[in-house]
This record gives C-alpha cells, sequence and structure tokens, in this order.
C-alpha cells in the first residue's frame, strides 16, 4: 500500500515560503494514501496560476493545461477512464474568472471527479492583479482605488450551480482539509472544495489569521444540516460565505457517467475499437 | 431520353420541402441512379424560402448542375426565385393552389396541379408532397413500385392505413401528371440506370462513419452548422459501441475535453465551425505542446464572424494551416469527395495518434450537407494504427518518472496512458524536460522544438492528393473539398489537356509529390470559395517564383457551378492562344 511518502517526487516547488498551496499538496497526498491509492491509479490536472504547478508536485499522472481549463481536460480524462481518480485543481482566476463557464457546468454536470480551488483572492503568478474573488476595495495593480466589483462567493456559486458535495476549508488545517478531501474523493458525483491558501506575497488583507479570525466552521453552527441544501445556502448567505467544512452533501445524487445506461460497464479504454462486421454492415444500410 | 435531368423542389421553409426531396432522391438512389443534392437554406426555421436541387444521373455526379430541369413549386416565391434557372423549355410543376403564375419573357412551361386539394381530399395535406413525388414520377417515366416501397419503409410504422393514404397519393399525383402529358413539349425522360447498390449520404455522415470505425469512442461538442451533424449522429450511434457524447458549454470545453480524453488513451474528437474553430486556438496549441492526439472537424461556412452561417465557402483555410500561437506540427487534410471523407476520417485518427499531433480535418458546407451518392464503403480499407502508444503496464520501469518525451530520432516518443504501471509522467503546455517538468533552459528548449517539429519534417501521407490527367498538361487545376466535383466536371467539358488536382494534404504542403505536375503544366489555376485566394497563397509560398500560377475565386456563398468553371478556363486557354 503506497504512504504519504509514495505521493512526493524530488521536484522543489517554485512556491514562495509561506505560501498555502504547500500545505494543500501535502493534504492532497495524504488524502490519497489514506483512501488507498496508488500514483499511477491518479490522475491531477491543473490549469495555469501559481496553483496550476500542482501537478508537477505530486508523483502521479499529471496535466499542467492552459489557463481555466483544468476542469473539462479532466472531464475527458474520467470519461475515458472511469478507474482513474481524477483530481483537477487551480486557482481562484482559473476557475472564478476564465474558467467559470467550466466551473458552473461542472458543477450542474456532475461528472465524477474531485475539484479543488487554491483560493488566495488574488492573481499570484502575474504579481498581484485583482480576482474574481477579491473583497471589495482590495487594492492591487489593477485596481489602485480598491476594487469596486462584489466578490464571488464560490460555494454559494456551487450551490446555485446544483452542486452534489460543496466544502470549503483553509491551507492552514490540513487535518481537516484530508479528511475533507477523502470524503470528497468518496463522493459518486463532482465534488467541490474551495480552499483559501493565503497568498503571502500579494495579498497582504485575506492572511492566515484573518482566516483564523473570520472563518466559522459549521459544527458551530446550531442547526447547521449539510444535507439539506437550502439549510446550507441560507448559512452561506448569512454568514457571507465565511464557512468552513462541508457545507453541502448529496449522498443520493448518481454521477452524470451512472447515468448513462451500460457506461460504466468497463472504462471506455478498455472497449473495442474495431466494430464488429455485423454493426458496419447495419449502420452502412442506415446510408441506402 | 436524359442521361442526366436537373430537379428542384422549393416552398417555405418548415413546409416539408427537405423531406419532398429526401423522399424522392432517397428512392432514386435505390433505383441505382447517381445523385448529386444542394439545399438551399436560411438561418431562420420556419418561413423564409427554402429549396433542395436534385441532380440525377446515369453516370458519376460531384457537382450540382448549370441549371435545372423541373422546378416542383409549392409556392409563388419559388417560382419568383428560381424559374430563371430552368432551360429553355423546362418545366414547372406547381400547386394549383396559388393559382402560378410565370414570368412571361421566359420561355418555360407551367403546369399546374391541384397538390393540396389532392392530398386534402385524401385526408390531409401533408400528402401534398406525394402528390408532386407522383407527378415527378411521371414526367419523368419512372417506375412507381421503387416509390411504393419507400412509403411502405417509411410509414409502417404508424399504420397500414397511413401506408395506403399515401400511396393513393403518389398514384393520384402520377395520374394528374399524366393526363397532362399530351401537352408537354421536349423530353423528361430518364435513362435506365445501372440498379448498382451505392449510398447515398451527406459528407457528415460519412466523417461520423468514419470516427465510429476509427475507433473514436468519446466525443465533445457543441452545436453549429452546418457540424451538427456529426455530433447528431455520434450521440445516435456512440451507445451502440459503448461510447458517449457531451454537448459542453462551449468550443473551448468541446475541445480540451477531447484532450483530456485522448490523453487518456480513448479516442475522441470534436466538431465544429469556424467561430468554434477560433475559440479553440489556444488548445490546439496545448494538443501540439503535449504532444497529445487530436482531430477537430472543420466544417467551413461563410465567415468572418458570424458570416454567412448556411452558405458554402472555404475561407478557414489560413487559420487552420497557421492558427495557434506558437510554432506545433500539425497536419490539415481535405477529403476529396464524400466517399474519400469516410477514409480521411480514419486515416486522421490514425495520424493523430502515430505523430501524436493535431490533425485539423476539414470539409465545407457544400460537402457536409449536401447528400450524394457514393460507393459503399469497404470494410477491410478499416485499419487502426496508434504508432507508440502504450497501454499496458510497463513492468521493467524503475520507480521513476517516465521519459514522455525523449528524443527519439524520428521526434516521435512514447506515449503511455494514464493508469498503466510504470508509466507516470507529467504533461505541461508549458516548456518541458523529457520527463514534462517544466524547464525553461535554452538548451533544452532546442532540443524539445527540434524533436516536435521533426515529427512532421517529411510528412507525406500516402495519397496526398487525388489527381486525374496527365503530368504535362496545358492547364491544371487545383482545388479542394467540394470545389473539385465541379472542377473536374468543368475540365471534362475542355478541350484541352487539362489536369485536375484534388489536394488533400493540405499541411504539411506535399510540394516534393506535386512538383513534377506543376512543373509539367503551362497554365496553373487555383479555384477555391474565398475571397482572399487563400489556396493559391499556400502553393504560390511553397512553390515561388512561378507566375503561371492564377487564381479563381467566388465568395458569395453559393456552390460553384461547372458552366463558370467551364468560361474561366476557356478565358485561359485563349489568352494563351493570343500570346
Ligand atoms: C489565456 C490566458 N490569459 C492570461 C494568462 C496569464 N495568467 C496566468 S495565471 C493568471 C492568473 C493567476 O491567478 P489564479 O488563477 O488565481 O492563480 P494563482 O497564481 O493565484 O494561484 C493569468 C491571468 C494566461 N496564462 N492565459
Ligand atoms: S505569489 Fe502568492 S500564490 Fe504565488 S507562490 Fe507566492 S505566495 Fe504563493
Ligand atoms: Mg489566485
Amino acid at each position: 500500500m503506497a504512504t504519504f511518502k509514495d505521493f512526493r517526487n524530488n521536484i522543489k516547488p517554485n512556491w514562495c515560503p509561506g505560501c498555502g498551496d504547500f500545505s494543500v499538496q501535502a493534504a492532497i497526498q495524504k488524502a490519497c494514501a489514506a483512501n488507498g491509492l496508488e500514483p499511477d491509479e491518479l490522475a491531477v490536472i491543473t490549469g495555469i496560476g501559481c496553483s496550476g504547478r500542482l501537478s508537477g508536485y505530486i508523483k502521479s499522472y499529471g496535466f499542467h493545461s492552459t489557463h481555466g481549463r483544468s476542469l473539462p481536460v479532466a472531464q475527458g480524462v474520467k470519461m475515458a477512464n472511469d478507474d482513474l481518480t481524477v483530481i483537477a485543481s487551480g486557482g481562484d482566476g482559473d476557475g472564478f474568472a476564465i474558467g467559470m463557464g467550466h466551473t458552473v457546468h461542472a458543477l450542474k454536470r456532475n461528472i465524477d471527479i474531485t475539484y479543488i480551488v487554491m483560493d488566495n483572492q488574488v492573481y499570484g503568478l502575474t504579481k498581484g492583479q485583482t480576482s474574481p474573488s477579491s473583497g471589495k476595495g482590495f487594492v492591487t495593480k489593477t485596481t489602485p482605488e480598491g476594487s469596486k466589483e462584489n466578490p464571488i462567493q464560490p460555494i454559494r456559486t456551487a450551490l446555485a450551480s446544483g452542486a452534489t458535495f460543496v466544502a470549503q476549508s483553509v491551507s492552514s488545517d490540513i487535518k481537516q482539509l484530508t479528511a475533507i478531501i477523502q470524503q470528497a474523493m468518496d463522493h459518486k458525483g463532482f465534488s467541490f472544495i474551495n480552499v483559501f491558501s493565503p497568498c503571502v506575497t500579494y495579498n497582504k488583507v485575506n492572511t492566515y489569521d484573518w482566516f483564523k479570525e473570520n472563518l466559522i466552521p459549521v459544527e458551530d453552527i446550531e442547526d447547521f444540516d449539510h444535507t439539506d441544501a437550502k439549510n446550507a445556502m441560507q448559512n452561506v448567505m448569512e454568514y457571507d460565505g465565511l464557512l468552513k467544512g462541508i457545507i453541502y452533501h448529496d449522498q443520493e445524487a448518481k454521477s452524470y457517467q451512472e447515468n448513462i445506461e451500460g457506461y460504466l460497464d468497463q472504462p471506455l479504454i478498455k472497449k473495442e475499437m474495431t466494430l464488429e462486421n455485423d454493426t458496419f454492415d447495419e449502420l452502412m444500410a442506415e446510408f441506402r | 431520353m436524359n442521361e442526366q435531368l436537373s430537379w428542384k423542389v422549393g416552398g417555405q421553409q418548415g413546409e416539408g420541402i427537405e423531406s419532398t426531396g429526401e423522399i424522392f432522391s432517397t428512392t432514386l438512389n435505390r433505383m441505382g441512379y447517381h445523385l448529386y443534392s444542394y439545399r438551399h437554406f436560411s438561418s431562420r426555421i420556419k418561413g423564409g424560402h427554402t429549396n433542395n436541387n436534385v441532380r440525377i444521373s446515369t453516370k458519376e455526379v460531384r457537382a450540382v448542375s448549370d441549371n435545372i430541369n423541373i422546378l416542383v413549386a409549392f409556392d409563388q416565391q419559388t417560382i419568383d426565385l428560381n424559374s430563371h434557372e430552368l432551360v429553355q423549355d423546362g418545366i414547372i410543376l406547381a400547386d394549383s393552389k396559388f393559382s402560378p403564375e410565370k414570368d412571361e419573357n421566359l420561355n418555360v412551361q407551367l403546369v399546374s396541379i391541384p397538390f393540396t386539394e389532392t392530398a386534402k381530399a385524401l385526408g390531409s395535406q401533408l400528402m401534398k408532397n406525394m402528390v408532386a413525388i407522383g407527378a415527378s414520377a411521371r414526367l419523368m417515366n419512372l417506375e412507381l413500385q421503387p416509390f411504393k416501397d419507400m412509403i411502405y419503409t417509411m410509414f409502417i410504422r404508424k399504420g397500414q392505413e397511413i401506408v395506403d393514404a399515401n400511396h393513393e397519393a403518389l398514384i393520384q399525383g402520377y395520374q394528374l401528371m399524366d393526363d397532362e402529358m399530351v401537352r408537354i413539349k421536349g423530353d423528361f425522360e430518364m435513362l435506365p440506370s445501372d440498379s448498382e447498390p451505392r449510398l447515398f449520404l451527406i459528407g457528415n455522415d460519412a466523417i461520423s462513419f468514419g470516427a465510429l470505425n476509427a475507433g473514436v469512442r468519446f466525443m465533445a461538442a457543441y452545436p453549429i452548422t452546418p457540424a451538427s451533424e456529426i455530433m447528431e449522429y455520434m450521440i445516435n450511434n456512440l451507445p451502440k459501441v459503448g461510447g458517449t457524447v457531451i454537448q459542453t458549454e462551449d468550443e473551448i470545453a468541446a475541445v480540451t475535453m477531447a484532450i483530456g480524453s485522448n490523453y487518456a488513451g480513448a479516442r475522441s474528437f470534436t466538431s465544429s465551425a469556424g467561430p468554434g474553430l477560433s475559440l479553440m486556438m489556444e488548445s490546439i496549441g496545448l494538443s501540439g505542446m503535449t504532444e497529445t492526439p487530436l482531430v477537430i472537424v472543420d466544417t467551413m461556412r461563410g465567415g468572418p464572424s458570424t458570416g454567412l452561417p448556411t452558405k458554402q465557402e472555404q475561407s478557414d483555410l489560413m487559420q487552420m494551416i497557421y492558427g495557434t500561437h506558437g510554432d506545433i506540427p500539425k497536419i490539415v487534410l481535405a477529403p476529396s469527395d464524400v466517399e474519400d471523407a469516410f477514409y480521411t476520417t480514419i486515416e486522421a485518427f490514425n495520424l493523430a495518434e502515430y505523430y501524436q499531433v493535431p490533425v485539423i480535418m476539414l470539409s465545407d458546407l457544400q460537402m457536409s450537407l449536401g447528400k450524394q451518392s457514393s460507393a459503399p464503403f469497404d470494410v477491410s480499407r478499416v485499419e487502426i494504427n496508434r504508432g507508440k502508444t502504450i497501454t499496458e503496464d510497463i513492468e521493467d520501469q524503475a520507480d521513476e518518472y517516465f521519459e514522455r518525451y525523449g528524443d527519439e530520432e524520428d521526434g516521435i516518443s512514447h506515449r503511455p496512458i494514464p493508469g498503466i504501471k510504470g508509466g507516470i509522467h507529467h504533461v505541461t503546455g508549458v516548456e518541458h524536460s523529457p520527463t514534462g517538468t517544466p524547464n525553461e533552459s535554452p538548451e533544452n528548449r532546442q532540443v524539445q522544438m527540434d524533436k516536435r517539429m521533426r515529427k512532421l519534417k517529411d510528412f507525406t501521407m500516402e495519397e496526398p492528393f487525388k489527381v486525374q490527367g496527365n503530368v504535362d498538361s496545358d492547364l491544371l487545376i487545383l482545388s479542394f473539398l467540394s470545389v473539385n466535383g465541379v472542377a473536374r466536371e468543368a475540365a471534362e467539358r475542355i478541350d484541352a489537356d487539362v489536369t485536375t488536382v484534388n489536394l488533400k494534404q493540405i499541411h504539411p504542403f506535399p510540394i516534393d509529390a506535386l512538383r513534377p505536375y506543376l512543373d509539367g503544366a503551362k497554365e496553373i489555376l487555383v479555384i477555391e470559395q474565398n475571397y482572399s485566394a487563400q489556396l493559391q497563397s499556400v502553393l504560390k509560398m511553397n512553390y515561388p517564383g512561378h507566375d503561371r500560377i492564377r487564381s479563381h475565386v467566388k465568395y458569395d456563398g453559393t456552390p460553384f457551378k461547372p458552366e463558370e468553371i467551364e468560361t474561366h478556363i476557356n478565358s485561359i486557354l485563349k489568352i494563351k492562344e493570343v500570346m
């Protein structure tokens, strides 16, 4: 059985010391080992950003795609080979700006993959511009007078898009994050995890301390019920999206693949590529 | 008796014009005639003039006709818009319901027949198309039995009563026309066919069936004219072989999903038209850079922007050859006709996987949607070649990253698919080392870029073009896709040594194979459907310094007619004589 260490390679991340993404990486590696995965059973598909480099730092099959496109690539991988565990990952700009269309549609489509967003509320790789989840008034190179737009609350968007698994955590809480990722990978369907992963270089507002002060564990909320979407949405709105834990989990939902008759009998890549002669003749006869 | 006739049916869109043309032509195909059809339609769904032109012949036809012999009109607009295309003494079969009138200046015959009234009396005016088909059959002196058989197979699901009513409509149409025959001038009778079994299909079906045979089991696509039939065919047929289609949120998702699925080892593709291809440009580079096989079908229509969404054009060529930023190896193919579209599609998937490159399969609206006869496809010619794809565990691989981008002599590295033991590697659109780790060093960059570009350096497919005629010629005509058939027909009418070349391998340009023909031609003419003579530019770039290269373009949205090309060729050859 593979351990945490088997998911490590010898490549040194180029993240700034103290960057939140280190812990997200560690939590993924721990969760994979804890779920009994082998490195060759895992595919990590990422977008572009500081966070997108993740696929190169985990020992597994990895695909570092283009900015905003980790989700469609990841869904294609899963559709081709259902035996693989597929994790898609990237930043807040990647998932909520350029890739937002894919995010909403992946949520509603419900293909069985896990999507982990490293949300630092800023563009790290391009050196500090505003992001869709930057708070109102957040000052960056592109918002010298402070951001004038309302921030996106990722978990609210996820719920509104028909998600079947929604969670939020912070990279400093590796223990909780690991447990959430484990459950997300077990979930049959699309699982969405927004992880606040502080950018120590370009975001001096949403720091580790800030999250310690402002995030509310769902366990602390009376009558919080993560099996009830309405309850979840109410609390998300009441607490301005600053919750921590599993926000919503629909255990009954069927994944996209489960809804296609016979699809999961065998992974697509194992299916016969050559048509039977009878099938060929039958199909060709339709052109007469 | 006629070797070939051109029949056209027109009316308001949504009124069953398509099905009239469909039933008529499908029956003729089953009778063994060669057919080539052209649908004129607008972006509206209901209303607006639409027509379906079917050219019927006892020999192979691969082009629309210069004019029409028979016009079946369900409204006055059809007559007003189309009767000028009729040959001298050509005939209009019109529904008496709208008291049809013809232009007195035109030398054509008008026969008014109660299509709607007859159908109504039989129970439903929907059957007016059967009355019209019956009348057409009589005019062309065709046997009725094949039409009856066709009606039976089409309607038996709805019950014998419906079949009987439609049979009756057909027969009454036949008789109504029979009463008119004494007054008809001229000969509209077809010569008998050779009764050979043939397919009758649109290019999009040939491409789709090709994809299915190439082992495609997954497709991701976004609807667009004139590509949607491909996705619809796959939706209907992929489940029969355990596959599926996802209709994505946009074309970027479609192409990247196809990339993901190909990366994971399942042959996958997407299809679209110009607007969708424009959105896919960045991802084509991702496929090129990560060396992930990818096939995209581009069914060209009128551009730019939304352009002429339902009209014929071939103006995506340059973007397909050069599109995406940076340098990547890429293959662009153009099947020579509908039959070839089947085989070339299979080849496209093999090439994509063998060379680990993006392959763009071109079509154009007329090839994609023009229904035409084709010889049956030969299953023995279907072959799947996966190149250096590794689908089984690699036993002796050390516990390290696999060299996915190893610097092989032919530039093509081994490609283990995710999930197998011993194949772990990383792929990225960032410049990378042999194991796929991002690496920006100048030395590595040079090695990897050279490796990628080397893959297609000497690439020529088995049949890079289809040629008819001699190496030495008075005139060589170069064309691609649906223009091929028209160019050929025009060439055959000319009393000179004309060689036609249907270019199939558009990029990399097969200049070495083509050179003898180019050198041997006194004149070269490139015929294409776009404003800026894109194919001519490509030829000039690859075969520089030749002022013999002429161009004939058309960009009004309608397909070339043989006559237009014939006139153009004559003018070129005449210029030569004078000189
Ligand atoms: C099509 C495209 N547009 C822009 C960029 C430049 N770009 C790279 S990463 C990025 C944003 C990064 O922010 P985020 O996704 O939040 O990731 P982070 O670096 O913060 O982890 C941008 C704009 C690009 N690579 N591709
Ligand atoms: S810039 Fe920010 S997000 Fe990027 S590595 Fe540094 S700390 Fe992390
Ligand atoms: Mg960010």
